[in-house]
């Protein structure tokens, strides 16, 4: 039993291409990820139509375009081209000002300003509509300055758990989780149709080694290796990407074993069901990689899915996981706070060994 | 008697290693050529060579009268090869399988059609036919691998132990294939490791550490080096080199 | 041609023998397009609140009931500490907390500003924002309500209107935009992992050896490897368009000869970049994993589910050789927009570059002799 753990050892660290991959993919990964995804936009292209063209109308232009979220494109002269330009892509959002915008204004009336986005991607447009937004009230604000005469409600925002609304707080756990999880699965069902393919799984299987102890032997290494992944991403994301640690790293970490544990489990049942190291490669990762990404949690809220996919998300071993280390790291949640997730992710992990040793004794007794 | 095959100096390095150390020989039209040495002497890498698979590190390789640096593309036309490991698809029958490889070598389908019966019945493999050749046994594997490395007719076959691991009744067959190619006119250029298999060929190379140790006939050699059988110069030879390095 | 022609026969047989690979190829895209397609929106339709209302006045419940009248909102309690809630926003049951002062209606009354405390859960920093702006926008109104009685006059009103008009997709459809755009994912994952798997897993059983010594040319057998994957991928993109079409009636504006014309280019690509990885490994585990990692780091910087303005400039710099971002701009710009040949004349141009850049790398990558 030993020997045969040392040989798979040896196996996997004395490929250093493989070795280099395994531990250069992750960290490539967090850091890429962690430094290049953002919820909010900047610099987006925009137009102005300014019918008015006086101080007033030139000074609130001044302001859209001055601000980090905008870059003025051009100032166009008439409607006409608008289309024209949205449809090369170059231009999000055409600002109209009106010919009799500043007399509105004055005279107390309320001026309209039109706002043309492009919804061909309807978060980008809905997000630049509410810059421009909140530029004209502050433009606003700054031409009624008589205002603090009266009774106002000030509001204060605290932004718990995420003080500077960081998108990096919600991504970091995301992606630790979708690394962890298809590096896992993928190494652990390809090596095992690997083994499959080659014929070298028989040869073991008639060894008196046990298929349990075989399968342990597999899976070991991977442990071991995923975990060392696991830590090096939680020190980046602490050093580099100030992630805060307000839960116990230790909770943190043997969650993390649990959860590779799954997906480790995950990847064995996928190889029992798997022909080749084809079929187990294209189930562990393109039958998992999307569903993983968009039904976790990850990016888009899971509440604000139709209700049927909310209970397919429940299925995914990646949103509890997900929820886990959210709560652990950001909300300073303890084991009690979380058990009820730690316990699915224990289930999910019987059910695929139970599943997967059902699969295999029965193409024991098939040959 | 016509060359097919001139090796004069031939080095192979993989970075510091030298895989073919100066090699030299010449192998003539119709002649058995046997590729003696243990593991690792560098009998693979010289078949790479001679197939186009590999280019050497300097040295002159002509094959079927083509250069192997520059024509190792017509080179292929005019060679058959069977490798070491099983080449054949697992996921095809044995008509796929002819079918595919006599396609690649531009054979007209009435061609090919005819060869696939003559194979079949050449190597009894009647109740096979159906089936994916990941379920044949192993000789029968092999026996139909040589016979789709020969199907293009090709003047000099190239096989890479093609009888390791085959039982000796088996072998036994396999040499009777090789021997009817024979003397049909082709050269064959075989490597094994198995030293019984040397007694079948006209002549022999003995390779140690990427070196050639010995070259002739059997029954020379044996003369030469006082010897019952080839395997005794093949310890001697191997020994021999050995204690030279110590 | 003939060489060609046993190539894709043998090809084909081996892809449609293995009876597991067939549903993976062309069942599971239709199943993830159906399904995932519902999963992308930005959009948040409730959020629950909970107040501390230590002022317990008529002006206190008045601001409440306006939150309770909000379809938005949900109000979840009403009790006198922060800190009483903070096992309920641990466990994400409550989002925002609205804390309303002591002193609330007697400044309000006196002509004195009051201070009142929001904390949202800002775990998701995007939705917080999102959330916190409704909830200020309630009590804007409920402010300038007050103002006006008091006064007589509305003092605060909102002076410059913002008129938004949503061209394209008036009503803010998140599927018309994440249908196409996970259409284009899956048949990229597919074309590039099927032909990424495929030449080294020749290598790693040894029948590329016996292919090699065979006369056949090089590009005979990229043509050969490439082909099959390449009807593949455009059988799975047709028929995602037509579900586009029928199931989540997307509109297509554009030529749909152009879309396909396009794609046909682009599969290429994707295969040309699995084939020439391919080719740089000696394991199909090796292959899958390079595959594996630029293929996630193009979906999820392909600004499909994170906007491409919000990544810093160097991350749009790394965008130029993510093939997945300018397919999903092609598609959208085409099929939303109705642009034209020459409006995406530039996008064409790239992926094309790119599409012949990548075919000759696996070329010249792809030795008959090492």
């Amino acid at each position: 039993m030993k020997g045969f753990i040392i040989k798979e050892f040896l196996q996997i660290f004395r490929d250093y291409r493989s070795m280099a991959i395994l531990f250069g993919i992750p960290i490539a990964q967090i850091m890429l990820f962690g430094f290049a995804l953002n919820m909010d936009l900047n610099n987006a292209h925009i137009a102005i139509l300014d019918r008015a063209k006086d101080a007033y109308s030139i000074e609130f232009s001044n302001k859209i375009a001055s601000s980090k979220y905008f870059i003025l494109d051009q100032n166009i002269q008439s409607e006409k081209g608008i289309e024209a330009s949205f449809r090369k892509g170059k231009i999000k959002e055409v600002i109209i000002i009106p010919k009799d915008f500043t007399k509105k204004l004055m005279n107390g009336e309320g001026a309209d300003i039109q706002v043309i986005a492009d919804a061909s991607d309807p978060n980008t447009a809905s997000i630049l509509v509410n810059y421009t937004r909140a530029i004209a009230t502050d433009f606003q604000q700054s031409m009624q300055q008589n205002l603090k005469e009266i009774p106002i409600i000030i509001p204060q925002i605290r932004y718990r758990y995420n003080e500077s609304l960081k998108s990096v707080y919600m991504f970091v756990p995301g992606i630790f989780t979708i690394i962890l999880m298809l590096v896992s699965a993928m190494m652990t069902s390809i090596s095992i149709a690997r083994e499959k393919e080659l014929g070298t799984m028989e040869i073991l299987l008639v060894s008196p080694i046990k298929p349990v102890q075989i399968i342990m032997g597999k899976v070991l290494p991977y442990v071991m290796l995923s975990f060392i992944n696991a830590t090096v991403i939680l020190v980046l994301s602490y050093f580099v990407f100030g992630m805060p640690f307000n839960g116990s790293i230790t909770l943190l970490l043997t969650e993390g074993l649990l959860f590779i544990v799954m997906s480790l489990a995950l990847g064995i049942f996928i190889s029992t069901v798997s022909n080749s190291q084809q079929t187990a490669m294209l189930l562990s990762m393109f039958a998992l990689l999307l569903p993983t990404i968009l039904l976790s949690g990850f990016i888009f809220p899971i509440e604000n899915m139709p209700v049927i996919l909310q209970w397919i998300s429940n299925i995914m071993p990646s949103k509890w996981f997900i929820i886990i280390v959210k709560d652990i790291m950001l909300k300073g949640a303890n084991f009690m706070d979380v058990w009820k997730e730690t316990l699915i992710i224990i289930s999910m992990t019987l059910f695929f060994i139970v599943l997967s040793i059902k699969k295999f004794n029965i193409r024991l007794s098939e040959n | 008697m016509e060359t097919a095959v001139r090796v004069v100096n031939l080095v192979k390095k993989f970075g510091n290693f030298v895989a073919n150390d100066n090699l030299n020989f010449e192998v003539s039209k119709g002649e058995v050529f046997g590729f003696l040495g243990a593991n690792g002497a560098g009998k693979t890498t010289a078949i790479k060579i001679l197939c186009g698979l590999s280019k050497p590190t300097s040295g002159t390789v002509q094959v079927a009268g083509f250069d192997a640096y520059h024509q190792s593309e017509k080179i292929k036309q005019n060679i058959g090869y069977m490798s070491q490991k099983f080449s054949l698809y697992d996921d095809l029958t044995i008509k796929e399988n002819i079918r595919f490889y006599g396609g690649i070598y531009g054979l007209s389908s009435k061609f090919i059609k005819q060869k696939t019966d003559e194979y079949i019945t050449q190597l009894q493999l009647e109740q096979y036919q159906k089936r994916f050749v990941k379920d044949l046994p192993l000789g029968i594997k092999q026996k139909l691998a040589f016979s789709v490395a020969n199907i293009h007719n090709p003047s000099i076959i190239f096989l890479d132990e093609p009888t390791s691991g085959v039982d000796p009744i088996t072998r036994r067959q396999f040499w009777d294939l090789i021997y009817a190619e024979a003397h049909k006119g082709k050269t064959i250029f075989v490597s094994t490791h198995y030293m019984d298999e040397a007694e079948y060929c006209d002549r022999i190379t003995i390779m140690v550490d990427g070196k050639i140790a010995a070259l002739g006939t059997p029954n020379n050699l044996k003369r030469d080096y006082k010897a019952n059988n080839i395997s005794e110069i093949f310890l001697l030879l191997a020994r021999g080199i050995k204690s030279e390095n110590h | 041609m003939r060489t060609i022609f046993f190539l894709l026969q043998k090809e084909f047989i081996q892809i449609f023998r293995n009876k597991m690979m067939l549903p993976i190829i062309f069942v599971m895209p239709i199943i993830q397009l159906l399904i995932l397609s519902y999963t992308a929106t930005f959009e948040i339709k409730n959020a629950d609140i909970a107040f501390v209302d230590l002022s317990q006045s008529r002006s206190s419940r008045e601001l409440i009931a306006k939150f309770k009248g909000s379809p938005f909102f949900t109000i979840k309690g009403n009790a006198f500490s922060i800190k009483q809630y903070d096992k309920s926003m641990l466990n994400g049951d409550i989002d925002i907390i609205i804390k309303i002062p002591n002193d609330f209606e007697s400044s309000l009354l006196n002509g004195r500003s009051t201070f009142v405390q929001l904390i949202s859960d800002a775990v998701n920093g995007s939705a917080a924002n999102l959330m916190t702006a409704y909830a200020l926008q309630i009590l804007f109104d409920f402010n300038r309500n007050i103002i006006t009685e008091t006064y007589g006059k509305d003092l605060m009103s909102s002076q410059i209107k913002i008129l938004p008009r949503y061209w394209f997709n008036p009503e803010l459809n998140y599927k018309t935009y994440m249908v196409p755009g996970i259409l284009v994912l899956l048949v990229s994952l597919i074309g590039a992992f099927l032909s990424g798997m495929n030449v080294v897993r020749e290598k790693e059983i040894g029948t590329i050896e016996q292919l090699n010594v065979t006369p056949i040319k090089k590009y005979q057998f990229i043509i050969g490897k490439l082909f099959p994957f390449w009807v593949i991928a455009m059988v799975d993109l047709i028929f995602g368009l037509i579900l586009a079409k029928l199931v989540f009636a997307i509109p297509i504006l554009g030529s749909v000869a152009l879309i396909l014309g396009v794609a046909a280019i682009y599969m290429i690509l994707v295969l040309a970049f699995g084939l020439f990885i391919s080719t740089i490994t000696d394991t199909q585990q090796q292959a899958m994993f390079i595959a594996w990692f630029f293929f996630v780091i193009f979906i999820i910087m392909s600004g499909l589910f994170t906007p491409v303005e919000g990544m810093p400039k160097w991350a749009q710099i790394i965008n130029i050789i993510n093939p997945i971002a300018y397919f999903i701009d092609f598609m959208r710009l085409v099929m939303l927009k109705g642009a034209d040949f020459v409006d995406v004349q530039m996008q064409i141009l790239k992926i094309t570059v790119y599409a012949i850049t990548m075919l000759g790398l696996s070329i010249i990558r792809y030795r008959k002799n090492a």
